[in-house]
């Protein structure tokens, strides 16, 4: 995150996540954490998932031979076999890679375009500004599952393999979220340009680009951290989404929970829950401990709903006169 | 917002309600114009929709010709024309693979969306906004940290995942409630019986008169609208805390408190009232969210609605059929939002400006 490097406390004190934790208290310091805690195990999940995972995530057969299909938990596989004859635990491991790399790729693409279009948008305003935030607010307003559906159908056809599969998904999330990051960033750049020092950088002869990245963009930041928060999550329901629809990565590509998903609804039917369970968790695992977290953040940027540490009482002559 | 795109000087002829309704309005049509253009030259760029359905079933030759027949051969620029030409008389285009036009997909299958759109707000309803105003109420306290979790969870829980585990417990394990489908099959020939049916198989049964078909075809609603109406109840739930703490500081909440208001009726009338005004322009942003929601639940529980149709026709790799409804979808949520803008402006004249 673009943070002012110059001024009074250390820097590591002002970085978005390390402020808010320690200007944080009680319950929402427990939210806080316990985020941040999931988020880090997921992280170390699946940055180690070649170590930790029993098996390849396309692994069918071992030196004892096939690994069978719908293997109840157990055990050589601790949470069983798939319909496809994989072994759960290791795609459900191996799945936290996929998700991160399409999180991260998403995440930084949608930044970089949402914020250099907002940024121009915003500064340079006119036709061009009306034009774009018609054609953000009609996208935004669209269901943003659909909109990545005809982004994957556009990318890869329908099908794709490991890292083509990862990309489509990033790129066809990464569709949804441009709107949104431009609409914060363009009404924060619209609010900044009008200040004094704008004009000050102006007067002097500063160029437009040179304005618009240090002097507007610095100060037209501040809400990303929580956006990306949310969107990070978002980016692994739409992932999920596109999946279960059969718009995911094949399983010899890389392993996905959503595609997971989708070929366990056979299997639910037939009470065989464990194909569908432990994906399905890790889905609600990784959104949860990724929401607390900008869940805390939006908390703690709004005074409204900040816990302070002493609580104020309200003047007591506000409520006789309202009494009246 | 949008409004801004607009902002001429008020006339005194009309008011300023109506105004600001023509503006919403009209802003339908470059909303729809856009998402069309979208979606039909995203599509495009893919290649012409009958080798991408056919591909592997016809010889070069027949591709070739079925391609001159559809006119997929002309320049873009002319299909496009072509294209906006139709959707402007309604016509979506007709599906490659079994030859039905879009609109009466819409017209058998779109009933069985909205009813499971309503089963869904339903639930939102119910479950999320008193358990938002309690949260809210007991802000910072424990049943406010379980509140908050639960709500965080429904938002976690993709759909498909919420659909698989209600049916694996109440209809796999408990047997309380069916796997899937909108009604038993016997219930099914009952309700085809009606004449001229609304497809809203809740409104049909209740025209039968016949008691176990109603409670079939509820049995049946419950885990679809569950799954779908949960995740939007955290929504709710949270939107719903968020505003009655705001308002549960005011000045006149004190002011009723001390005028020895129940604490219930601060709560429900005082707090909440002002705190509706936001929760019904989010609702329009539901709306889209439930429609993609839709598609997932749909194809989890096997219900015949527009979603199971376009996972259906994206299975088959129509996109004709695709790129149809998806546009037919863009104009349904177009005029919703213009509905909810609408509720929004009744409400609130703060929002007519």
């Amino acid at each position: 995150m673009p943070e002012v490097r110059t001024g009074r406390a250390s820097l590591w004190r002002r970085l978005p996540v390390v402020r808010e934790l320690r200007q944080s208290v009680g319950l929402q310091r427990g939210m806080l954490v316990t985020g941040l805690v999931i988020t880090g195990f997921f992280v170390l999940v699946a940055l180690l998932a070649p170590l930790i995972a029993p098996y390849g995530y396309s692994q069918l057969r071992d030196e004892n031979g096939l690994f069978g299909a719908q293997q109840p938990p157990g055990g050589a596989h601790l949470l069983g076999t798939t319909v496809g004859g994989y072994d759960v635990l290791s795609r459900v491991i191996w799945g936290a890679q996929t998700a991160l790399l399409a999180i991260v790729v998403a995440i930084v693409l949608s930044v970089f375009l949402g914020v250099l279009l907002g940024l121009v948008s915003g500064y340079l305003g006119g036709w061009l500004d009306r034009v774009l935030v018609v054609i953000a607010d009609a996208v935004y307003a669209f269901p943003s599952l659909l909109l990545a559906i005809v982004a994957a159908i556009v990318i890869s056809g329908g099908q794709s393999g490991q890292w083509q599969g990862i990309l489509a998904a990033a790129i066809s999330i990464t569709v949804v979220f441009i709107p949104q990051y431009f609409r914060v960033v363009r009404a924060e750049v619209s609010r900044v340009k009008s200040e004094a020092f704008v004009e000050s950088a102006r007067v002097i002869g500063t160029s437009a680009p040179r304005i618009m990245l240090r002097h507007v963009l610095r100060n037209s930041t501040r809400t990303l951290p929580l956006i990306l928060t949310l969107n990070s999550s978002e980016a692994i329901l739409t992932l999920a989404g596109l999946g279960f629809l059969g718009f995911g990565i094949e399983p010899t590509g890389a392993a996905e929970w959503g595609y997971d998903l989708n070929r366990s609804v056979a299997d639910v039917s037939s009470g065989i829950w464990w194909t569908s369970i432990f994906p399905g968790l890790a889905i609600v695992l990784i959104v949860l401990g990724v929401t607390l977290v900008g869940e805390s953040l939006n908390d703690l940027a709004d005074p409204r709903l900040r816990t302070r540490r002493r609580a104020a009482p309200a003047p007591a002559e506000t409520i006789a006169e309202a009494a009246e | 917002m949008t409004q801004a795109v607009v902002a001429a000087p008020r006339r005194s002829g009309l008011g300023g309600l109506w105004r600001y309704l023509l503006v919403r309005f009209l802003l339908i049509i470059p909303t729809v114009f856009i998402l069309v253009t979208l979606v039909f030259f995203l599509m495009r760029t893919t290649g012409d929709p009958i080798t991408a359905a056919l591909g592997d079933r016809l010889t070069p030759d027949q591709l070739q010709q079925r391609i001159h027949e559809a006119g997929y051969d002309r320049p873009l620029l002319l299909q496009y024309l072509e294209y906006l030409g139709q959707i402007f008389t309604g016509n979506f285009g007709t599906t490659i693979t079994d030859g039905r036009p879009i609109t009466e997909i819409l017209a058998s299958y779109g009933s069985a969306t909205l009813e499971l759109a309503f089963y869904a707000l339903v639930v939102a309803f119910v479950v999320g906004i008193p358990l938002g105003m309690l949260a809210g109420y007991l802000r910072d306290r424990w049943p406010d940290a379980v509140l908050r979790v639960f709500a965080i969870l429904a938002y976690a829980t993709p759909v498909f995942f919420a659909g698989l585990l209600l049916k694996l417990v109440f209809a796999v394990w408990l047997h309380v409630l069916p796997v899937s489908g909108r009604g038993s099959t016997r219930t099914e020939i009952d309700l085809s019986r009606v004449d001229s049916p609304t497809g809203v198989y809740l409104i049909d049964a209740i025209r039968t008169g016949n008691a176990s078909a109603v409670g079939d075809v509820l049995a049946h609603a419950v885990l679809p609208g569950l799954a779908l109406g949960l995740l939007t109840a955290g929504i709710f739930l949270r939107l719903v805390r968020t505003n009655v703490i705001g308002t549960l500081g005011r000045e006149y909440v004190d002011a009723g408190r001390s005028r020895g208001v129940s604490e219930f009726r601060l709560l429900t009338r005082h707090a909440f009232r002002p705190a509706l005004i936001p929760i019904v322009t989010v609702i329009g942003l539901q709306v889209a969210m439930l429609l993609g929601g839709a598609v997932l639940t749909e194809t989890t529980f096997e219900w015949k609605g527009l979603g199971f149709e376009l996972a259906y026709y994206l299975s088959k790799r129509d996109f004709v059929a695709v790129q149809g409804i998806v546009a037919l979808l863009a104009v349904i949520v177009a005029v919703t939002n213009f509905i909810v803008d609408l509720v929004a402006a009744a409400i609130d004249p703060r929002v007519r400006y």
